[in-house]
């Protein structure tokens, strides 16, 4: 069936599958490869995309779920103008390792800092505890965090 | 190094086989010139122009294989053949390149090297693992670059008309004389005449002191991509007309298909093939979303296999039998068996690990184009060569008909040094002739892994007079690495990655004995980040643990006394509790353990510090001492420390594969949890400086941690941990 939603900032119709994961429709059938397929099950955050500027699990959201909707990915969530601030905080911290779980954690945290300009630690903790890196980056993702908040304000 | 200063060189001999320089330049704006070492041992030189992918990949770059690109804009590119997994290696190599070459770091680019043995590790085989990259090829990759600088250099010297030791290099300049005498030519402008001077016999190589770039902190060259979802892992592959698949395997290692349903597969909208390949059934679509709905319907039936009531249980009940059995000896001093005859108390404990899952954040997967006369794959590996020589055993091509493209790694911990997803993917296209990216769920990942080994130890020890150990015999059950890996490797039928960590400490023991006991099971085991010296350091550091509180002595203090033989290792262990300020009590309610570990070069101490309350543990903080010799970056090593860290906490506290009916149980993050940053502790990394070799630095961080934190659950609660993970211990006092 043909799904028509707003993906970073342009208009999208798909033919698929109403029940296709969003995820899929974004990597193999629009061929947007940033959004990362982790777990399948919404435990591991590597596939966070926004829907309508909340941070989403795409790899269970079926993609007739989106329809009407705008969908922000990782691509165009570092080129606004919050997403620049997130971004820079991300190289100069210089947090990814393999990198692969990285969009994710990016795009969990513009969420947070769209909404909570100054969070805490305990903000941080409930905003990213979705989001896994096997490669430990944790604490500087936290002081990433704390940094483009500093530059936000 | 202060600008105009002369770069002293000290003349160092190695190896040179001979030396030929081939093919004319063609001089465009672009011209781009490779000063390369050749697979044989030789030196050649060849130019080109540069493309939008340069060189590498085309047929005289597949012979040559050089390190170092220049162009005629002065731009240098690095080639680097190590995998990038976020271990930073694509700029810790490229570093050495350009500090030994003399490039200017703000004007030069990192390349990923294809599959050529111009770029493998002593011994001939390119791969990436056992913390060997900076310990193994330093001296490979200085080399490179100092021929392609003594090449400029001469190349200079000759249009100066002047003696080539007048010369020095800066920044991608060649340099001679002073003030008004100065004489100035980039390396882009000398790049064609350099490519044709002859090639150095012994180039020269930097002493320590001179180096401009290595022991800094760059920005690394993988970030920026891994920051906007540009950065390219082999799940991210699109080829034209490329198809997507996931494999159907028996969930009971190496079982045979007995029958499954294509048909009904086959209706799933978009499902275009179903194959049976090797491992399975794949189940091939448009989109890896209809080539799962596929696999869903195909309703597999395994026959049956010797190993369908095989459990975590039974093959613990085996191992507890083996341990009664022979052994073998890994590392023997003195005499045990009269050191405990006259000893007084004999302390004993039996000590078990559990297997282990890799689960890298991007699971298996690999894309693969084989035509009649080429194979292209392209995944995430951590051995090219191994990746190539399945793709030969697969296809039949010969090796010069093999490209195998090396994407970033979205974690490797070892699990990305075996070929079996390159294998299926390379199958399944030549079956097909299309491009196929095959594609493993979490799921498949967690239940078709390479585990690290359970084991199953029997400890018993002996103290002198004075409480230190007299004797320590350390007997380990479990499954052999190499028997499958490498059984060339085998020593008198010892693996030895099943004792390191265990059979040489560096404490002082008179009467010492590690043995070792294999019983292989169908459960197949790899090499997990720190191998053997991962669950072997948690056994030895806490068992040396229980003999100082045995003693009445403080573990550190303990620890210490023994390591009067081993300065080095004795200096780290002491960092580590300097800045853990160990002599201080801990804060109220708060408790401290520590423990020592070397593998791969590398040693580390750390202090872990916990709480304990009504059974809940929470970890507060990690303060880590590393001896690495010479950090070439740093800031990345410290990095490698916290990862190395978490990857401890993960198996200390959560990490757990068990086996029923000859299968994995787990399968997804909810049954096989890892850290998350809501359990983070604090943690601090503190480099020794001192003026050795460069040692590991990936791998050296686990092993400390479960024993430093199981310590300081000792510490807390009076409860020694003798299994792990501790999510299977109750830890309240009471």
């Amino acid at each position: 069936m043909a799904i028509t939603f707003q993906l970073n900032g342009k208009k999208q119709t798909l033919e698929v599958e109403a029940e296709m994961p969003l995820l899929w429709a974004l990597r193999d059938v629009v061929g947007l490869t940033g959004t990362k397929y982790g777990c399948g099950m919404a435990l591991c955050g590597a596939c966070t995309v926004h829907v309508n500027g909340e941070p989403v699990r795409a790899c269970v959201t079926p993609v007739a779920t989106v329809a009407g909707k705008n969908i922000t990915t990782i691509e165009a969530a570092v080129e606004t103008k919050l997403g620049k601030v997130v971004r820079e905080a991300w190289i100069e911290a210089q947090v990814p390792q393999c990198g692969y779980c990285q969009s994710g954690q990016i795009m969990s945290a513009t969420a947070l800092l769209s909404k909570n300009k100054k969070p805490t630690d305990a903000d941080i903790d409930t905003a990213m505890a979705g989001n896994i890196c096997r490669c430990g980056t944790y604490n500087a993702i936290r002081a990433a965090i704390k940094d483009a908040a500093q530059k936000l304000a | 190094m202060p600008a105009n200063t002369p770069t002293q060189y000290p003349r160092r001999r190695f190896l040179q086989t001979g030396a030929t320089v081939t093919a004319a330049a063609t001089v465009t704006t672009t011209a781009v010139f490779q000063l390369g070492w050749t697979a044989s041992g030789a030196w050649a030189v060849t130019d080109g122009v540069a493309s939008g992918r340069g060189l590498t990949g085309s047929a005289f770059a597949k012979k040559v294989n050089p390190f170092i690109k220049i162009s005629t804009d002065n731009r240098v590119t690095l080639v680097v053949g190590q995998a990038e997994m976020g271990q930073g290696i694509s700029t810790g190599l490229a570093m050495v390149l350009a500090d030994e070459l003399g490039a200017d770091w703000s004007n030069v680019a990192w390349e990923q090297a294809p599959n050529d043995l111009a770029f493998a590790l002593p011994g001939g085989f390119q791969s990436t693992g056992g913390s060997g990259s900076q310990r193994r090829l330093m001296p490979l990759y200085r080399r490179g670059a100092a021929s392609a600088r003594e090449m400029l250099i001469a190349a200079a010297a000759q249009k100066w008309n002047v003696d080539e030791k007048s010369c020095r290099v800066e920044n991608s300049f060649v340099l001679h004389g002073n003030g008004e005498k100065l004489s100035k030519l980039s390396f882009g402008a000398l790049a064609e005449a350099a490519a044709r001077q002859a090639v150095p016999a012994e180039p020269p190589l930097k002493d320590r002191s001179a180096f401009t770039i290595i022991g800094t902190s760059p920005k690394r060259f993988d970030v920026p991509a891994k920051t906007n979802g540009l950065a390219q892992y082999g799940i991210d592959v699109k080829l034209p007309g490329m198809k997507y698949a996931v494999v159907a395997r028996s969930p009971i290692f190496g079982a045979q298909v007995a029958s499954f349903d294509a048909v009904a597969a086959r209706k799933v909208k978009g499902v275009s093939h179903v194959v049976e390949i090797t491992s399975g059934v794949a189940v091939v679509a448009d989109n890896t979303w209809a080539a799962m709905k596929g696999r869903e319907v195909l309703n597999m039936k395994w026959k049956e296999s010797g190993n369908d009531k095989v459990s975590t249980v039974s093959i613990r009940e085996q191992f507890i039998d083996a341990a009664k059995g022979a052994a073998t000896k890994a590392r023997e001093v003195g005499n045990v068996a009269e050191a405990f005859a006259k000893a007084g108390d004999i302390i004993e404990a039996i000590y078990e690990t559990p297997y282990l899952a890799h689960a890298t954040m991007e699971p298996m997967n690999c894309t693969a184009w084989v035509r009649p006369d080429q194979c292209d794959v392209w995944a995430g590996v951590q051995a090219p060569t191994l990746a190539e020589n399945a793709a030969v055993a697969t296809t039949g091509l010969s090796k010069d008909k093999i490209h195998i493209h090396t994407k970033f790694l979205g974690g490797g911990f070892g699990r990305r040094s075996e070929s079996d997803f390159v294998i299926e993917a390379v199958e399944l296209s030549k079956q097909l002739r299309l491009p196929v990216q095959v594609l493993w769920t979490r799921e498949d990942d967690m239940r078709h892994d390479f585990y690290r080994p359970m084991t199953y130890n029997v400890f018993k020890a002996a103290l002198d007079d004075k409480g230190m150990p007299l004797a320590w015999q350390h007997r380990i059950v479990g499954s052999s690495i190499l028997a499958r890996r490498a059984p060339q490797n085998l020593r008198g039928g010892l693996d030895g990655t099943s004792t390191e960590g265990a059979a040489t400490l560096p404490y002082n023991v008179p009467n010492f004995l590690c043995e070792s006991v294999t019983v292989n099971t169908h459960v197949p085991v790899g090499f997990w980040r720190s191998v053997g010296s991962s669950q072997n350091a948690f056994i030895t550091e806490s068992f040396i643990d229980e003999l100082a509180h045995k003693a009445g002595r403080d573990p550190f203090d303990y620890r210490r006394a023994l390591m009067a033989n081993n300065p080095r290792q004795r200096r780290v262990l002491e960092l580590a509790a300097a800045q853990a300020e160990w002599s201080k009590p801990a804060p109220v309610g708060r408790f401290r353990g520590i423990a020592f570990a070397e593998c791969f070069g590398g040693m580390v101490a750390q202090v872990v510090e916990v709480s304990v309350n009504n059974g809940t543990l929470k970890v507060h903080r990690v303060v880590c001492a590393a001896d690495v010799g010479l950090a070439v970056h740093p800031e990345i090593v410290k990095a490698q420390m916290q990862s190395a860290i978490v990857t401890g906490l993960d198996a200390a506290r959560y990490g757990r594969i068990t086996i029923e009916n000859g299968a994995v149980v787990q399968g997804n993050f909810h049954d096989y949890p890892v850290t998350r940053i809501n359990d983070m502790p604090l943690i601090e990394v503190y480099l020794t400086v001192n003026d050795q070799p460069p040692g590991g630095v990936g791998e050296p961080g686990t092993p400390p941690l479960a024993p430093a934190l199981c310590n300081a659950i000792f510490a807390a609660t009076g409860k020694r941990v003798r299994s792990l993970p501790l999510s299977q211990t109750d830890l309240d006092k009471t």
